[in-house]
């Protein structure tokens, strides 16, 4: 049942970017591009989003615990760090680059655009390159003590 | 690079839908949506055994479009950048920096932010930041 629940949820994510224009990396490029052909498309998207889950989130955490899940699993840490940033400023070069996030490469897979082929795979190496190196740096860190 | 057409109802639209999305899995399973987090856990090493939602999830998410155009009878519109080596160095920045910087454009700048997360919010303002100095370098710079 929990698995079938989470094929809907991933659904309406799917179904929201594919009505929101997302999909089309133009669009998302053309957000970027203050000084040409701005299109501010995406800030409604994300104005959407942001308000029906800043008021979703307080409506669901006040209850005592998830449907399938024991707990809450929430991100606690407060602290602004170098990672975070370096992180954060790569993927928005590449964000820039290719107008593809994560969500809609992937929502993009089925719609069979050649460039799309070629961007996920790249991303998903990426990734798990990523976690090898934090991973690494974790062993590393534990051996020196 | 051809304009686009402002659409604000439709980005309103699919952008409450993809919050309301959030807040479900939140409600269901307790976790943040972020499909960064999720996409790149459907890879070893494992550290719980939820790989089987984050694969339905992620199934969801590639049908997603496919009952958009059933419903609409209507294609959906794209236009994706045709140069080999950019496409291979964007997704590499993208699926690294994502995962290094714990959050991408739905983990933090819809998740986090409308959890008031200080750091998600520093990680938003960096990434728009990035693209858009990108954008600009790369349309009025070199491509002017």
């Amino acid at each position: 049942m929990s698995i079938l629940i989470q094929l809907a949820i991933g659904l309406l994510f799917g179904a929201g970017l594919a009505i929101s224009g997302m999909a089309a990396p133009a669009k998302v490029t053309n957000f970027l591009d203050l000084a040409g052909q701005f299109d501010p498309s995406l800030a409604f998207v994300m104005g959407g989003a942001v308000i029906v889950a800043f008021i979703g989130f307080r409506l669901v955490l006040v209850r005592a615990r998830p449907v399938f899940a024991p707990s809450f699993n929430l991100p606690t840490s407060r602290t602004i760090d170098r990672r975070l940033l370096l992180g954060a400023g790569l993927f928005g070069i590449g964000w820039g680059l290719a107008g593809f996030c994560p969500g809609p490469a992937l929502t993009s897979i089925g719609l069979g655009a050649p460039g799309t082929f070629i961007f996920v795979p790249a991303m998903l190496v990426g990734m798990v390159a990523a976690r090898l190196l934090a991973q690494g740096g974790a062993t590393v860190a534990f051996a020196a003590k | 690079m051809p304009a686009t057409e402002f659409t604000p109802l439709t980005a309103l639209l699919g952008g409450a839908m993809i919050g309301l999305s959030a807040v479900l899995l939140m409600a269901f399973q307790g976790r943040i949506a972020g499909i960064s987090g999720i996409v790149s856990r459907l890879f070893p090493p494992y550290t719980d055994n939820a790989f089987l939602g984050r694969l339905a999830f992620v199934a969801g998410l590639i049908a997603g479009p496919f009952v958009v155009m059933a419903a609409t009878g209507a294609p959906i519109a794209q236009t994706v950048p045709t140069s080999t080596p950019l496409l291979i160095i964007a997704g590499l920045l993208v699926g690294f920096g994502a995962v290094w910087g714990n959050g991408c454009t739905s983990g933090h700048g819809v998740c986090g932010v409308s959890r008031l997360s200080v750091r998600s919010l520093a990680a938003t303002i960096t990434f728009m930041g990035t693209g858009v100095l990108t954008v600009l370098f790369a349309r009025h710079v070199i491509g002017g």
